[in-house]
C-alpha cells in the first residue's frame, strides 16, 4: 500500500465519520462544525485527484461562504441550549431508503468495468480551464453569473426585515 | 495509484448519508446540510471521472464548478427562506411548516 493510498483512506474515514456526525448530532451547531470538517476532506480528495483549482474553490466557497452562512443561520434561528429530537417520526423509512440506495450504488460501483484512461492531466490545467470557460462554456458561464445575481437579490428581498409602515 | 472505484465508493456513501440527513432531519438547516453533502458527493464523482476517464477534456471540472455555483445560490436562498419563516412563525422545524397543507 503506497503513501497516497494511506492518505486517501485517512481522508475517506474522516469524511465519512464527520458526515455521519452531521446527520446524527443532536446539536445543530456541532453539525455545522462537522460539515466544515467534511468539506475540508472533500477538498483533500480534489488535491489527490490533481484538481488544485477545484480544491481552492471548495475551500473558498464551501468552507468560506456556505458554511459560514449556515452557522449564521443557526445562530439567528435556533435556541442552542434547548436539546430537541434530531430526527422526525419517519427516520426509519429514510434509513431504509438510504441503505437500499447505498446497496445498489455500491453493487454497481464494485461490479462495473471502468475504462480507465492512462493519460496524464494537462500540465497547465488551470489555464486550460480558464480558456474553456471563456470559449466552449461561455454561455453557461454567463448564465451562472445571472443566476448568482438573482440569488443575491432574492436572498436580500426574502430575508429583509419589513418595516411597520410598509405593511 | 488509487483505484477509481475507491472514490466512487466514498462518494456513494457520502451521498446516502446526505440523503438520510435530508429526509430524516427535523431542523430545516439540517435538511440543507444534508443537501450540501449530496452535492459534494456528486462533485467527487465528477472530478474522479474527469481524472480517470477523460483527463484531456476539462468538462468534468467545469461541471463541478457550475455545481458549486448553483449550490452557493441554493444555500443563500434556502437560508434566507428559513430566516424569514423563523421571523414569522418562530420555528425552524420542518414538520411545523404546514400552512400550505390541508
Amino acid at each position: 500500500m503506497t503513501l497516497v493510498q494511506i492518505v486517501f483512506l485517512v481522508l475517506a474515514v474522516a469524511a465519512i465519520g464527520s458526515a455521519v456526525g452531521v446527520v446524527t448530532s443532536k446539536n445543530i451547531f456541532y453539525s455545522a462544525l462537522l460539515l466544515i470538517a467534511c468539506l475540508f476532506m472533500v477538498a483533500g480528495f480534489y488535491v489527490l485527484l490533481e484538481a488544485p483549482f477545484l480544491a481552492a474553490v471548495q475551500v473558498l466557497i464551501y468552507v468560506g461562504a456556505i458554511a459560514v452562512l449556515i452557522i449564521f443561520a443557526v445562530m439567528l434561528t435556533e435556541n442552542l441550549m434547548v436539546r430537541r429530537r434530531a430526527w422526525n417520526e419517519q427516520w426509519w423509512v429514510a434509513l431504509v431508503v438510504a441503505a437500499a440506495l447505498a446497496a445498489v450504488l455500491l453493487y454497481v460501483v464494485v461490479t462495473a468495468q471502468w475504462q480507465v484512461s492512462a493519460a496524464a492531466t494537462p500540465g497547465d490545467a488551470i489555464a486550460a480551464l480558464g480558456q474553456s470557460l471563456m470559449s466552449t462554456y461561455v454561455l453557461p458561464f454567463e448564465v451562472a453569473s445571472v443566476l448568482l445575481l438573482m440569488a443575491l437579490i432574492g436572498a436580500i428581498i426574502i430575508a429583509r426585515e419589513e418595516k411597520e409602515e410598509q405593511r | 495509484m488509487i483505484p477509481l472505484s475507491w472514490y466512487l465508493i466514498v462518494a456513494a456513501l457520502l451521498f446516502c448519508i446526505g440523503l438520510y440527513g435530508a429526509l430524516a432531519r427535523r431542523n430545516a438547516i439540517g435538511v440543507l446540510m444534508g443537501i450540501e453533502l449530496m452535492l459534494n458527493a456528486v462533485n467527487i464523482n465528477l472530478i474522479a471521472f474527469w481524472r480517470y476517464i477523460t483527463p484531456e477534456v476539462l468538462t468534468g471540472q467545469v461541471f463541478a464548478l457550475f455545481v458549486i455555483t448553483v449550490a452557493a445560490a441554493e444555500a443563500a436562498i434556502g437560508l434566507a427562506l428559513i430566516i424569514s419563516i423563523f421571523r414569522h412563525r418562530e420555528t425552524v422545524t420542518v414538520e411545523d411548516m404546514d400552512m400550505m397543507k390541508w
